[in-house]
C-alpha cells in the first residue's frame, strides 16, 4: 500500500477523464441541438470548435503519464483513439481558427450524424476507461 | 420546295420527325429523310388546319361535310355513320397532303406509319408523353384545353343513343375507333394535364414575362386556371363551341397528325350517330367523346370493360423479350386505318355506349389520365383471352405479333423497354418530356407544380429504403423556387392557413375532414380552418374551401402579414466593387459595366428608398461620397487595408432617386478616372470589409467585379494552379485556399447581406477561393474568362448577362424551408445559400435565375401513405419592400414495385441530381472519384432494372433500359466530357471551378442544355421559310404568328453533320452556328448575306441581318430558344474549316477524342459491366 507515481497517474487520469467525458457529452447535445433546430449552426461551431484541442490535449496529456510510468497496457488501449484525433484534425476543413466544424456543413445529414456517433462512442471510450482507471488506481494502490 | 438540298426531303412540318418514332425505333437518323411520302405543303397544312374551323363557323355546311371527310379519311368498313348516308369512298380518292401521316394509306411502307405510335404509346399511363405530341406542349394547351374537356362535355350534353346497336360487322369500325382513340388518349391526357398544371397552362408568349402581381384575385385565377373555367362552362352547356375553334388556330403543325385523326375517326364511330347539326358540331369540335372516355374507364376497370380495347389489340404478353420497338408501333395504326377483318367476339352492347351514369359520376373534366392507375399487369392479363390471331400486324407481315401486343401495352403504360445496344439513336421526343406525375383519384384534380418549377426524381417514390436501394436511382428534388412565372396567385389574408404542429401551408393535396378541419398531408395533424377560409373572394361567396385559391393552385404567393417580418422589409440596397488594378484596366470590362449600369439605372428593381454605392479597389480602397450639395461625387482613398475602416458613416450609399444625376455622373468619370493606372495590385479582402460594414445595417445585395488574384490585404491568395497540369488526371486546388472569404460570406448572410461575383479574369483568379463568397451568402457567380474590350462578342455577351442581372427581380432577407411528408427528411442541398437548420435555408438574396437541389433520405418507411408531398415555402421581401411567401407544392404518389419506380424515373432530374452530388465528391475526394460514380452509378442502375425485370443474367449482347432512363448513357457521357468533370483536355481551373458551379445552381432546364447541348439541322426551318414565302400571298394576316416547324433534337454526334447543312448547336449561354463547306450559295445568301463560305471569318459572332424569310425565320427560332434562358444567347457563326470548329467538335460528346469514349463505347462498356 504505498502511494506512488502509477497511482498518482491513475488519480490525474480519473479527473481528466472525467472531463473527457463532460466533453463528450456536451459534444452530443450540441449536435442533438443542431439536429433539432435550437441552435443556429455558426454560434453551435463558434462554441465547438475551441473545445477541440483541450480535449485532444488532455487525452494526449493522460497517456504521457501512462506512457512515462510504464503503464504499456492503459497507453493501448488509448493509442487507437490518439491516432483517430490526430487523423481527424489532419482532415479538417480549411478554416484559419482551431477546431473542426465547418458550419457551412455541418447540417449535411451525413455529417451531422456521423458526428453524433462520434460523440456517443468516444463518450463510451471514456466511461469504459473511466472504470478502468479505477481499477488500475485501486490496483496500483494495493499492489506495492 | 426549292431544291436547295438534293438529297434533303425537308421534314418541315411533316409530323414524322416530330413524333420521331424512327428515332425511338432506333432507325438512323436518317431515316427522317427517308420519308417516302412527299411532305405536304405549307398551304396544304393550312388547309388542313382551316378545315375545322369552317366546320365551326358553318355548321349547316358541316352537315354535310363531315360525313364526307369522315368517310374519305377512314377505310370503306368505319363510314357506317348513323347520320349521314355512307359514301363508301376509297381512301385513294382523298388527296393524300391532307392528312396526316398516320392516316394515310399505308401500303407504301412502314416508315410512315410510324407517326401515330409514339402517340398511342405514350398514352394513357405514362405520362411521359407531353412532348412528344406537341414538343412545345406548354404553348398549345390553354388551347387545347377545350378539347380535352370536350368529350365531358359533349357526352353529357348528348349521351349517345343506343338505339343503332353494332352488328358484328359495324363492330369494325367501333374497334378502329378504340385504337384510335387509344391512340389520342395521349392527347387527352396532355391537354387534361395542361389543364390542371397551372404553370404549364401558360402560352409560351406569356411564360417569362415578370410575373404580375394579381391582387384582385379574380382576376388571378382567372389567368392562372382558365380550364376550369372553360370546364365548368363545358359541362353545364353541353357543348362548348365558342372554344372549339382555338385548337386549331393554336395548333402548330406536328399537332395535327393526331387531331384530325380524331375528330375523323369520332365522326365515323356508327354506335354514336351524330344529331344533324349540333351534333356534327359536337362531333367535330369535340374529340371522340365516348370512346376514349370509355377507353378510359376500362383502363381503369379492367374487368368490367377489358374486352373492347382488347380486341383491338391483339394479345399475347408471354414472351418478355421483344424486338426492337419498330414492329411494336406497326399494330396500332394499322388496327386504326385497317381493323381486323375478323370479329369473333362482339363487344357486348352494355359496354359499347357509355352509360351515361358513368359520366355523370365523373367529376367535371376529370384528368383521363389520372384514372389509370389499374396495375398494368392485370390490364394485360385481361387481354389475354382475346383472340391473337385478330392481330393485326400479323396480316401486315409482322414478325412477332405475340411481343407486339405485350410491347404495345407496355408502351401504352409507359413502361417498355429499350434496348440501347440497337438503338443508338435513342435522343427523340418521346424519352425527352419528363414523366408527368399520376396521382391517385383523391388528388386526380389537384394541379401539381409545374415540372420547371419543382421536379422528383422519380415520379413515383419507393415506398421504403430498401426499395428506393434496390432501384439504386438517387431520390431528390430539383427546384427552381424563384423562377419568372407569369399569372402566379398571388392573395392577401389575415391570416396565412398553415399546419400547428409542422407549420405547412395549406395546399392543394390536403384533406378535408369536413369544413371546418383539415388534415395536413406532410403530418397529418388534423387541424381548424379559420372562419373567413369559407370565402372565395374570387366569387364572394360562402360555403365551398375547394374554391379558395390556396386549395386550387400549388403554386401560390402569400403578401405576408407583420408576424413574418424580424425587422421592417428593407429597401433595395445594391452595392458595386469594382477592381481597377492594371489588370482590369487592360480588360476594360469597366466601361462596359458603367454604360450598363448607367443604361438601367432606373430599371434595377426597387422603390423609392433604393439605396446605390459605389467602391474601387486596387491595392487601396475608394469610396465615392455623393452627398447633398455637391456639384460631383467626392472621392476618398483609404491606404490602411490592413485594417479598414469608413472613412465617412453616411453618403457612401445614397438615395438613388435624390443623387441620381450625381451617380451617373460617377459611372461616367469612373472609367476615365482609373484608365491610366498602374496599380498591379488588388485589395478585394479589405474591400469586402468595407463593403460588409457599410451595408451591415440593412442588408442588401454586393456585385463584386473581379479581374485577378486578390494579392493585397487581408484575403490575399497565391496562385496555386500549375499550367502545365491542366490536363492531368487528377485535379488539385478545388477547394478554397483560405477560409477567409467563407467566413465573410457567413458574417454577411448574418446580416442578410449577398454577394455576387462577376469574374472577367485574364489569367488564375482561385476562382474556387473567391467564390465562397458568393456560394454561402446566396449569391450567384459570373464568369467571363479572358474578357477583353477587343473581343466585342465577349463585351456583347457580358452586356447582355450583366443588364439582366440588373434588371431581374430580386428578393431580400429570404429564407426557405422544404418540408416532406412523415418519413423523408432532405439530407442535403445543393446550391447557393447558407443551410440554418435541417429543412431551413438562408437565402440573404434570391434571384429567379437560381436553382437548387436537394437529396432527400428515408426517416421511415411510406408503406401505409399513397402519396407523398414535398413543399417549398419562400419568404423573402421584394423590392418593393413588400413580404411575401411563395410556396410550391409537390405531391408524388408512393409504389411498392421495383419496376414501377424505374419506369418513373425522370432521367433529367436525375442527371441534375447526379451532378450536383458529384461536385460535392470531387470537392470533398477527387475527381476521378466523381467520374467513378458517375459510371457506377449508371451501371447500378441498369444493373438493377435487370434484376427488376427478370432479365437472365449473364452477356446478352443488349442493355435493356426502361425508356424512362434511356438517355441517361448519353446525359453521363455528356456529364463525364464537360469541362467541370473532363479529365485529359486541358482545362483551367477556373473554368472547371465555374463550371462546377453551374452544376450546382443552374436550374435544370439550363443545366440540361449546359450538359448536353441541343443540336438541330436548321434545313427545315430554311426549307419551310422558303415554303411560307410562297404561301404569304394567301395568309398574310398570319405569316407573323405562323408557327415555326418542330425541329427533331439530333445527337451529338458528327455522323449527323453534312457538309450541305447548317447546324445549330444551343449550348446555353452560346447558340453556334456551324455551316458546312457545300452548303448553297443560295441558302448563305439568304440566310448569312454572304454569297460563300470563305467570307465568313474564323470568329463570327452574331446572326447577320438579312432581308430574307430565311434569316427572319432563324431568327425566330433562335428567339424561341432563347425564350426560356435569363438572357439571350451569344450567336457564333462558326465555318467548317475555321479555326473555332473545335468550339464545335468538342461539345460533340457522343464521339470519341483522345481521352475519352464514343456513345457506343460507353454502353459497351456499362453493358459489359451490367452483370
Amino acid at each position: 500500500m504505498a502511494f506512488n507515481f502509477t497511482a498518482f497517474t491513475y488519480i490525474v487520469a480519473l479527473i481528466g477523464d472525467a472531463f473527457l467525458i463532460f466533453f463528450a457529452i456536451f459534444h452530443v447535445i450540441a449536435f442533438d441541438e443542431l439536429k433539432t433546430d435550437y441552435k443556429n449552426p455558426i454560434d453551435q461551431c463558434n462554441s465547438l470548435n475551441p473545445l477541440v484541442l483541450p480535449e485532444y490535449l488532455l487525452h494526449i496529456f493522460l497517456n504521457l503519464l501512462f506512457l512515462f510510468c510504464g503503464e504499456w497496457f492503459s497507453l493501448c488501449i488509448n493509442i487507437p483513439l490518439i491516432a483517430y484525433h490526430i487523423w481527424r484534425y489532419k482532415n479538417r476543413p480549411v478554416m484559419s481558427g482551431p477546431g473542426l466544424y465547418d458550419p457551412t456543413t455541418v447540417l449535411k445529414t451525413d455529417t451531422l450524424s456521423r458526428n453524433m456517433r462520434e460523440g456517443w462512442i468516444k463518450l463510451a471510450v471514456y466511461l469504459i476507461s473511466f472504470f478502468y482507471y479505477i481499477y488500475g488506481m485501486v490496483y496500483s494502490l494495493i499492489s506495492t | 420546295m426549292s431544291a436547295y438540298n438534293p438529297n434533303f426531303v425537308p421534314p418541315a412540318h411533316a409530323p414524322v420527325p416530330l413524333n420521331g418514332n424512327n428515332l425511338v425505333n432506333g432507325l438512323p437518323g436518317a431515316g427522317q429523310q427517308q420519308h417516302p411520302q412527299p411532305p405536304p405543303s405549307a398551304a396544304q397544312q393550312y388547309l388542313a388546319q382551316k378545315q375545322p374551323q369552317q366546320f365551326q363557323q358553318a355548321p349547316p355546311a358541316a352537315g354535310a361535310y363531315p360525313g364526307a371527310a369522315a368517310n374519305k379519311f377512314l377505310p370503306p368498313t368505319s363510314a357506317v355513320v348513323g347520320g349521314p348516308p355512307p359514301l363508301q369512298l376509297p381512301p385513294s380518292t382523298v388527296p393524300p397532303s391532307t392528312l396526316p401521316p398516320h392516316l394515310r394509306p399505308p401500303p407504301t411502307t412502314n416508315a410512315n406509319v410510324n407517326g401515330p405510335i409514339t402517340n398511342g404509346s405514350n398514352g394513357a399511363s405514362s405520362a411521359n408523353s407531353s412532348r412528344t405530341a406537341s414538343p412545345r406542349p406548354m404553348g398549345a394547351q390553354p388551347q387545347q384545353q377545350p378539347y380535352g374537356q370536350g368529350p365531358v362535355a359533349a357526352a353529357l350534353g348528348n349521351p349517345p343513343r343506343a338505339s343503332p346497336l353494332p352488328t358484328s360487322q359495324q363492330q369494325q369500325p367501333a374497334v378502329a375507333n378504340l385504337t384510335n382513340s387509344m391512340q389520342n388518349l395521349n392527347l387527352i391526357p396532355n391537354r387534361t394535364n395542361g389543364a390542371t398544371g397551372s404553370g404549364s397552362a401558360l402560352p409560351p408568349q406569356q411564360q417569362y414575362p415578370q410575373q404580375k402581381d394579381y391582387r384582385s384575385l379574380g382576376v388571378a385565377m382567372a389567368q392562372a386556371r382558365p380550364p376550369q373555367f372553360i370546364d365548368d362552362k363545358g359541362t353545364t352547356s353541353g357543348i362548348a363551341p365558342n372554344v372549339m375553334p382555338s385548337p386549331f388556330s393554336g395548333q402548330k403543325p406536328p399537332n395535327l397528325g393526331p387531331l384530325p385523326s380524331k375528330m375523323f375517326g369520332t365522326a365515323a364511330t356508327p354506335d354514336r350517330p351524330a344529331p344533324p347539326l349540333a351534333g356534327q358540331r359536337v362531333a367535330y369540335g369535340v374529340p371522340p367523346p365516348p370512346s376514349t372516355e370509355q377507353q378510359n374507364q376500362q383502363n381503369n376497370n379492367p374487368q368490367k370493360a377489358a374486352p373492347p380495347p382488347g380486341t383491338a389489340w391483339p394479345a399475347g404478353i408471354q414472351s418478355p423479350q421483344s424486338p426492337p420497338t419498330q414492329q411494336v408501333q406497326q399494330p396500332s395504326p394499322y388496327a386504326q386505318a385497317y381493323p381486323p377483318p375478323l370479329q369473333q367476339q362482339p363487344l357486348p352492347p352494355a359496354v359499347q355506349p357509355p352509360p351515361p351514369g358513368m359520366f355523370g359520376t365523373q367529376p367535371t373534366g376529370a384528368p383521363l389520365q389520372y384514372q389509370a392507375q389499374a396495375p398494368p399487369q392485370a390490364y394485360g392479363q385481361q387481354q389475354l383471352p382475346v383472340q391473337p390471331q385478330l392481330a393485326g400486324p400479323a396480316a401486315f407481315g409482322s414478325p412477332a405479333p405475340l411481343n407486339v401486343a405485350q410491347q404495345g401495352f407496355s408502351r401504352l403504360w409507359g413502361q417498355d423497354t429499350i434496348d440501347l445496344m440497337q438503338n443508338r439513336h435513342i435522343l427523340s421526343p418521346a424519352t425527352l418530356p419528363p414523366p408527368k406525375v399520376v396521382l391517385h383519384n383523391q388528388f386526380h384534380e389537384s394541379i401539381n407544380c409545374s415540372p420547371s418549377i419543382m421536379r422528383c426524381t422519380l415520379t413515383k417514390i419507393p415506398e421504403s429504403n430498401s426499395l428506393l436501394q434496390k432501384s439504386r436511382l438517387p431520390l431528390g428534388i430539383v427546384i427552381h423556387p424563384f423562377r419568372d412565372v407569369n399569372s402566379l396567385p398571388v392573395i392577401q389574408c389575415i391570416n396565412i392557413v398553415r399546419c400547428r404542429l409542422c407549420r405547412t401551408y395549406i395546399n392543394p393535396f390536403v384533406y378535408f375532414v369536413d369544413s371546418k378541419m383539415w388534415k395536413c398531408n406532410l403530418c397529418y395533424r388534423v387541424n381548424e380552418l379559420p372562419d373567413d377560409f369559407q370565402f372565395d373572394p374570387a366569387t364572394k361567396t360562402y360555403g365551398d374551401v375547394t374554391r379558395r385559391p390556396e386549395v386550387r393552385s400549388s403554386t401560390i404567393e402569400f403578401i405576408a402579414p407583420s408576424e413574418y417580418m424580424l425587422r421592417p422589409p428593407q429597401p433595395a440596397m445594391y452595392l458595386f466593387l469594382f477592381d481597377v488594378s492594371i489588370i482590369a484596366q487592360q480588360s476594360g470590362y469597366l466601361e462596359a459595366a458603367c454604360a450598363v449600369l448607367n443604361r438601367h439605372l432606373d430599371e434595377m428593381p426597387g422603390d423609392a428608398r433604393t439605396q446605390v454605392g459605389f467602391i474601387c479597389f486596387d491595392s487601396f480602397v475608394h469610396f465615392y461620397s455623393m452627398a447633398e450639395g455637391l456639384n460631383q461625387p467626392h472621392e476618398m482613398t483609404l491606404l490602411d487595408i490592413e485594417d479598414p475602416f469608413l472613412p465617412r458613416p453616411d453618403s457612401l450609399l445614397v438615395n438613388l432617386k435624390e443623387c441620381k444625376e450625381l451617380v451617373r455622373d460617377l459611372l461616367k468619370q469612373l472609367p476615365k478616372r482609373f484608365a491610366h493606372t498602374h496599380d498591379p495590385g488588388s485589395a478585394l479582402g479589405a474591400a469586402l470589409q468595407v463593403a460588409f460594414k457599410l451595408m451591415q445595417a440593412s442588408g442588401g445585395r454586393i456585385t463584386v467585379f473581379q479581374s485577378c488574384l486578390p494579392n493585397k490585404g487581408p484575403g490575399a491568395l497565391e496562385p496555386r494552379e500549375d499550367p502545365n497540369n491542366r490536363s492531368a488526371k487528377d485535379v488539385a486546388h478545388l477547394n478554397p485556399a483560405t477560409d477567409f472569404y467563407k467566413r465573410f460570406a457567413l458574417e454577411c448572410s448574418g446580416y442578410q447581406v449577398a454577394c455576387d461575383l462577376f469574374l472577367m479574369n485574364q489569367q488564375y483568379s482561385d476562382m474556387a477561393t473567391i467564390s465562397g463568397i458568393s456560394k454561402h451568402s446566396g449569391g450567384c457567380v459570373h464568369h467571363f474568362p479572358l474578357y477583353q474590350k477587343t473581343k466585342p462578342h465577349m463585351v456583347d455577351s457580358f452586356r447582355t448577362c450583366f443588364k439582366r442581372y440588373l434588371t431581374r427581380k430580386i428578393g431580400f432577407e429570404a429564407v426557405m424551408r422544404i418540408r416532406c411528408t412523415r418519413g423523408l427528411q432532405v439530407h442535403t442541398f445543393h446550391g447557393n445559400f447558407f443551410v440554418r437548420s435541417t429543412d431551413l435555408l438562408s437565402l440573404p438574396n434570391v434571384n429567379p435565375d437560381a436553382g437548387y437541389g436537394m437529396q432527400i433520405s428515408y426517416d421511415e418507411s411510406l408503406t401505409d401513405v399513397k402519396t407523398i408531398c414535398f413543399q417549398a415555402a419562400l419568404l423573402y421581401t421584394n423590392s418593393e419592400g413588400e413580404r411575401r411567401i411563395r410556396v410550391h407544392t409537390v405531391c408524388l404518389p408512393v409504389t411498392a414495385s421495383l419496376p414501377e419506380v424505374m419506369h418513373s424515373a425522370d432521367t433529367e432530374a436525375i442527371v441534375g441530381l447526379l451532378s450536383k452530388m458529384a461536385v460535392d465528391r470531387s470537392v470533398a475526394s477527387n475527381l476521378s472519384d466523381a467520374r467513378d460514380a458517375f459510371i457506377n452509378a449508371t451501371i447500378d442502375v441498369f444493373n438493377s432494372f435487370k434484376i427488376a425485370q427478370n432479365l437472365p443474367s449473364g452477356q446478352s449482347g443488349q442493355l435493356i433500359a426502361p425508356r424512362s432512363l434511356a438517355l441517361l448513357p448519353l446525359y453521363i457521357l455528356g456529364l463525364l466530357k464537360h469541362p467541370a468533370f473532363r479529365v485529359g483536355t486541358s482545362t483551367r481551373l477556373d473554368d472547371r471551378v465555374f463550371a462546377m458551379d453551374c452544376m450546382k445552381t443552374l436550374p435544370l432546364d439550363q443545366l440540361m442544355k449546359y450538359v448536353y447541348p441541343e443540336l438541330y439541322k436548321i434545313d427545315a426551318l430554311i426549307y419551310h421559310a422558303r415554303n411560307s414565302n410562297s404561301s404569304t400571298t394567301q395568309d398574310d394576316d398570319e405569316e407573323e404568328d405562323e408557327p415555326l416547324p418542330e425541329l427533331p433534337r439530333l445527337q451529338l454526334s458528327a455522323e449527323h453533320l453534312d457538309s450541305r447543312s447548317i447546324f445549330l448547336m444551343d449550348c446555353g449561354t452560346l447558340i453556334m452556328l456551324y455551316v458546312g463547306l457545300n452548303v448553297p450559295s443560295d441558302v448563305l445568301e439568304t440566310v448569312l448575306g454572304i454569297s460563300s463560305t470563305a467570307e465568313l471569318g474564323d470568329y463570327v459572332y452574331g446572326l447577320p441581318n438579312v432581308v430574307s424569310n430565311e434569316n427572319d425565320v432563324l431568327k425566330r427560332f433562335i428567339l424561341r430558344l432563347n425564350y426560356d434562358k435569363p438572357y439571350s444567347a451569344l450567336v457564333q457563326i462558326i465555318r467548317d474549316t475555321s479555326t473555332a470548329k473545335g468550339q464545335f467538335i468538342e461539345r460533340l460528346s457522343d464521339d470519341r477524342n483522345d481521352s475519352s469514349l464514343s456513345y457506343y463505347e460507353f454502353l459497351q462498356h456499362i453493358r459489359a459491366q451490367v452483370k
